[in-house]
């Protein structure tokens, strides 16, 4: 069964969308939409270096997405730079290196469209092994680090003078998301990760009214849209990861319709 | 004053930042059961203490022993960003675990029970305020940090969550770092009074603070006369439904 690559594929994507739903809510409750993306633009950095060294993939994206993060906290405190701009600036540079080094490597045979935009023909039984157990591990940190996580995107300071950690658990909390870039790679791309965090984290905004629920329905949306986004990729013949988040897309503006007649009812 | 009962002691403590001092040579000490109150115009570092006394900053300088981990925190403010859905019954299990019944007698206590499954977005400014309160006092702290807890709560609220708070740390016998503008109405429920302006201005007994000279420098005159009014004519504390809950001596 694990033949199949739409089998696998969607193994895959499930995996994923189980991570991505609580993921991308902490990352729309805390404002990190844009450091996903830098996060995900060192990815094809990544990508490269393994490329090169010929080492695990996901391994060495893991390592430099993570790398990035912890610059990126780093920086935050010892710049005077604005929030943003120092994204844009680790951002670009890295998405640029990356580029830079694919010039060189034109001896080898190298998709890129495919780390951009994800292909799920390359997902093979290896990359399922790494997206499960990863993901397994993603979810495990994420909940044992949940209470003081969420107080701290609450309030900051309340969380610290109550005995919690918030800077590490923010540290930690960045790392997660370098590791679930490194997993999801493969099948999303560099581009639109991001998307997959965030759009089904919005929808599930529009539908809830405390945060367990919230994560639930993020995970629900990211799951359909993997299941509707991957079926379309493989009947009309569309790039897997652009056809998940269309279907992202088109759920959240269905759960616009929702919350316009709770406003019209107001 | 007995040496253990003091859960936090500041000794000449103070933070320099941007070159210039944010407050300096606070001497301070909160033991368990007792009341201490900050007041001092703005930006003369009410808050700021509070955080070198709840361990917030990283490097301050003189020194700060802290004596317990069951700290609760009233920010002096709180927003709550539309991309978090917090209902009232989320918050107040933030940082503790809490029993059902253990979150209805806080939000009771503070009056604000019936909005235990509202979201906090759909609060007003006074019962946000009730509900920070009763988040705080739930889980039964040793230290109580309150940074101006009844600000926009209505008049009756206010002396009623007032006499609330004193009512509580004699019930719980925790200390209680207070933060307040109401001059009149804290200083009859405080045990100890610390004006500060960038630096501690006086300090002491309520009454004694508000005879000397520099409360009067930076209060005037009227509201000393104000609290010595006050003082004279109330020899009593109400509870929140108008009995007579305590004699003041």
């Amino acid at each position: 069964m694990l033949d199949d690559f739409l089998v696998r594929a969607i193994i895959a994507g499930i995996g994923i969308a189980l991570v991505t739903g609580p993921l991308g809510c902490f990352v729309v409750w805390r404002r990190l939409s844009f450091f996903g993306d830098t996060l995900a633009h060192s990815a094809l950095l990544g990508v490269l270096l393994s490329i090169s060294l010929n080492i695990n993939v996901s391994l060495t994206i893991f390592v430099v997405s993570s790398l990035v993060a912890l610059i990126l906290l780093r920086l935050e405190k010892s710049t005077n730079l604005a929030g943003d701009s120092l994204l844009g600036l680790i951002s670009h540079s890295s998405l640029a290196i990356g580029l830079v080094i694919l010039g060189f490597l034109s001896f080898i045979r190298f998709d890129v469209l495919g780390v951009l935009f994800g292909d799920i023909l390359s997902v093979n039984t290896n990359d399922l092994l790494f997206i499960w157990i990863g993901g397994g591990l993603i979810l495990a940190v994420l909940f044992y680090i949940w209470k003081p996580l969420f107080a701290s995107t609450v309030n900051y300071e309340l969380a610290e003078a109550e005995g919690m950690n918030p800077e590490r658990v923010n540290a930690i909390f960045t790392i997660l998301l370098a590791a679930l870039i490194a997993i999801s790679i493969k099948m999303i791309g560099v581009l639109l990760i991001t998307g997959l965090l965030i759009i089904p984290t919005a929808m599930a905004r529009n539908l809830s009214n405390n945060p367990k629920q919230m994560v639930v329905l993020s995970i629900i949306g990211g799951l359909l849209s993997v299941f509707i986004g991957l079926y379309a990729s493989f009947e009309i013949n569309t790039a897997s990861g652009p056809s998940i988040v269309v279907v992202a897309l088109i759920l959240f503006i269905l759960s616009l319709i929702r919350i316009g007649k709770k406003n019209y009812e107001k | 004053m007995n040496t253990s009962d003091t859960l936090v002691r500041l000794s000449k403590a103070g933070i320099y930042k941007d070159k210039k001092w944010l407050v300096r040579d606070v001497d301070l000490e909160i033991n368990r059961g007792k009341i201490v109150t900050l007041i001092g115009p703005n930006g003369s570092g009410k808050t700021t203490t509070a955080k070198i006394a709840l361990g917030l900053y990283k490097s301050i300088s003189g020194n700060v022993e802290r004596n317990t981990q069951n700290i609760s925190y009233v920010p002096q403010k709180v927003s709550i960003d539309w991309t978090l859905p917090v209902r009232v019954i989320d918050f107040m299990v933030l940082t503790q675990n809490l029993k059902q019944d253990d979150i209805s007698e806080a939000l009771d206590l503070t009056g604000v029970k019936h909005l235990k499954r509202s979201n906090l977005r759909d609060l007003s400014g006074g019962e946000f305020q009730r509900v920070l309160l009763a988040r705080a006092i739930a889980k039964k702290p040793d230290l109580l940090v309150l940074d101006e807890p009844v600000q926009g709560v209505d008049f009756t609220g206010e002396v009623a969550l007032y006499s609330l708070i004193k009512e509580i740390s004699e019930k719980l016998n925790c200390g209680i770092l207070l933060i307040s503008h109401d001059l009149h109405v804290v200083m009859s429920a405080t045990d100890y009074v610390v004006c500060l302006n960038g630096h501690v201005c006086c300090c002491g007994a309520p009454k004694d603070v508000a005879q000397s000279k520099h409360y009067k420098e930076l209060f005037g005159e009227k509201s000393a006369e104000l609290l010595s009014i006050y003082e004279h004519n109330h020899d009593h504390v109400h509870s929140s439904d108008g009995n007579i809950i305590k004699e003041i001596k």
